[in-house]
């Protein structure tokens, strides 16, 4: 089990920096001449912005620039804001824990709802109460997230006052945006659940758990829900990503203090260095999601663990 | 045992099967997958249940278990095993006889053990159910492997069933079943997945445990070879229902159904991959619309006109032995 996680890390490690090498070469191809961001070439003198050119590393071939730049990455040094001129990682260092924050609740509420509730709707498939958590997991999945969580600000915090209404003021400012972004991408997790509980219904072994003698509580858990639940989970780490992308806009419509509003702000700025840096965060957030997601696969599921260690994967 | 050393089947009876109907409700219209099947599994002895593929044997045994998988019900008759009648049970006490006092081995090991426990696991967390201690119930499953004769018991007690042979998987399977020491137990095609050489070790097992153990077992199989192997009584299942049953010795010998006989005939040992009894003309009739009169009539070489219009009653042709056909010949 440690050999087949160390190579899922060792496979990760290798994608961020496959991802770093795509970034710095989309930098490269963008039009346009670094230098001119910070120096109008109409008012420097040419051998001014030479030096500079040298000074900066420019003048050197693309993959030595390309490892001086993955050198500061490494130290922790993604430059510095063009609008501010505060350095990008302290930046994202302030804003990240409150987008993980979103991120991490919605998974915690996606467990806590859709997965008991795509149970439940498959322990009665086709019943009237399953058709109709169906039909609202779909509806929730159509509504735009700004338009909802609109709503949600206008009910709870407005009418309601049970919630504050933007930015954060302590925990409970969480909770409306962890539910906008949580409600409409329920259902995915809802009719997984649901879909994969059916169809490991079918599945021999729960015929011989019965036939034993356990009752049908444990056959449930232990054997039906625990076997269903490995590609709900996997899915769901595989999905982090889509959540921490989705909260650009929650973040925004909430005035919250994460990534998000950061990177919305940085782009309708021209902010390079901060868009810059939030991909390689995002890049290295993905690839941690997605290496849990297949760690905890091989830890449920013993067939996955020993047919990766085969193809050394 | 069998024909060998067939002793007169004088045993208490252990389970009563009366009228026994089972229906699927499918897109197709209602599968009477079995339907008025009656007969008695006694104290101690083997009784075997033969037919075609899609006779209705699988279903009959999932009956008996009220295991029987959506959409089917069970709509008629009912199950007496030791004075209880099971179809009468609530959930939890019917989830309380099985394993303990009926358990089943089901037709194809390969898939019916959970992928993601331990194999000693799946023994033990039968075993917890007798409220053993935890360290025991572990030794005790490992102990269990190790009966069911697996080699090596403590070190495969860890894999996982995907790194055992279909065999072994049959063993654990059948240790499983037999670790609460049920009274019954049902053998779905237990062979039929394997190969011949382990085929007959499994059986070997089987009867190895029949004897240590004196429960009973009911053996479900497409094979007269097996039967006359290890069964004491027999009975013959067409289309849904029981066309004749009775002692091994009789049913072969003063065979009183044509089809037991064509079945005979065709097939001293019909392996799975062959499947329909090519030897018999026509085809397994369509459980959705059964043939009027009797449902072999389609088939039967010596129909008369009677059999196209009457079902016919159970009889009687000697002590114990059954035949369900207007003209049984013995
Ligand atoms: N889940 C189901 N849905 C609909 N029909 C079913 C279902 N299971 C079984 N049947 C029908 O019930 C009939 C009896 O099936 P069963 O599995 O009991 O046969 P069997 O005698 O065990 O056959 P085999 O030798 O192939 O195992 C078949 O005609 C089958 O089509
Ligand atoms: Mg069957």
């Amino acid at each position: 089990m440690l050999n087949y996680a160390l190579r899922r890390m060792a496979f990760g490690l290798l994608v961020v920096f496959a991802v770093t090498i795509v970034l710095f070469s989309v930098m490269q191809l963008m039009p346009g001449d670094p230098i001119r961001l910070v120096a109008d070439p109409s008012r420097i003198p040419a051998w001014r912005i030479e030096e500079l050119r040298r000074s900066l590393g420019l003048d050197k071939p693309a993959y030595i620039q390309y490892f001086y730049w993955l050198n500061r990455l490494l130290h922790g040094d993604f430059g510095h804001s063009i609008v501010s001129g505060q350095s990008v990682s302290s930046l994202i260092a302030a804003r990240l824990p409150y987008t993980l924050l979103l991120a991490l609740g919605s998974l915690v509420l996606h467990y806590v709802i859709a997965v008991p509730l795509g149970l439940f709707a498959a322990l009665r498939a086709n019943s009237r109460i399953d058709r109709t958590i169906v039909l609202v997991v779909t509806v929730l999945r159509t509504l735009p997230g700004f338009w909802l969580g609109i709503l949600m600000m206008i009910l709870f915090a407005i009418k309601l006052k049970i919630f504050p209404i933007s930015g954060y003021q302590g925990p409970l400012s969480a909770v409306l945006p962890v539910l906008t972004l949580t409600l409409p991408a329920l259902g995915g997790t809802v009719r997984l659940t649901r879909s994969e509980v059916l169809e490991t219904i079918r599945e021999p072994f729960v015929l011989t758990a019965y036939a034993k003698g356990l009752p049908g509580r444990t056959v449930r858990v232990r054997h039906i829900l625990r076997n269903a639940l490995i590609p709900v989970t996997v899915m769901f780490f595989l999905s982090l990503p889509w959540i921490v992308g989705g909260s650009v806009i929650i973040e925004n419509v909430f005035a919250w203090p994460g990534m998000g509003r950061l990177l919305w702000k940085a782009i309708t700025n021209q902010d390079l260095p901060i868009v810059q840096g939030i991909i390689v965060i995002i890049a290295v957030l993905t690839v941690i999601s997605n290496t849990i997601g297949d760690i905890i696969s091989g830890v449920l599921d013993p067939r996955i663990r020993i047919e990766l260690e085969e193809v050394g994967g | 045992m069998g024909l060998v050393d067939a002793q007169p089947a004088a045993g208490r009876p252990l389970m009563q099967v009366s009228d026994l109907g089972v229906t699927f409700q499918t897109s197709r219209g209602s599968v009477r997958a079995v339907s008025g099947v009656s007969f008695e599994v006694r104290e101690s002895e083997v009784f075997a249940l033969v037919g075609e593929s899609g006779c209705g044997k699988s279903t009959t045994a999932l009956a008996v278990m009220r295991l029987v998988p959506p959409p089917g019900r069970i709509d008629s008759g009912q199950v007496v095993f030791d004075g209880v009648p099971l179809l009468d049970l609530d959930e939890d006490a019917m989830a309380r006889v099985r394993g303990k006092q009926i358990s089943m081995i089901f037709q194809n090991p390969l898939v019916a053990l959970n992928p993601v426990y331990r194999s000693a696991a799946q023994i033990e967390e039968a075993l917890l159910l007798d409220q053993i201690p935890r360290d025991r119930a572990w030794k005790l499953a490992v102990g269990v492997m190790g009966d069911v004769k697996i080699p090596d018991a403590p070190e495969r007690a860890l894999s996982y069933p995907h790194e055992l042979s279909g065999g072994m998987r049959q063993r654990v399977m059948t240790g499983m079943m037999i670790s609460r020491s049920p009274r019954l137990l049902i053998a779905d095609e237990p062979t039929t997945a394997l190969d011949v050489t382990i085929q007959a070790q499994v059986l070997e097992l089987l009867m190895d445990i029949r004897r240590r153990t004196k429960m009973s077992i009911m053996i479900i199989t497409h094979d007269f070879g097996i039967v006359a192997e290890t069964a004491d009584r027999i009975a013959v299942m067409y289309a849904g229902g029981i066309v004749e049953q009775g002692g091994v010795l009789e049913v072969f010998e003063q065979s009183g159904h044509p089809y037991t006989r064509l079945l005979m005939r065709a097939l001293p040992r019909l392996t799975k991959e062959e499947g329909r009894l090519e030897t018999i003309a026509g085809h397994v009739p369509n459980l959705v619309e059964l043939p009027s009169g009797c449902t072999f009539h389609p088939r039967c070489p010596l129909k008369r006109d009677a059999c196209l219009i009457e079902r016919p009653t159970v009889r009687e042709v000697s002590p114990g032995h059954f035949v369900t056909c207007h003209y049984p010949e013995v």
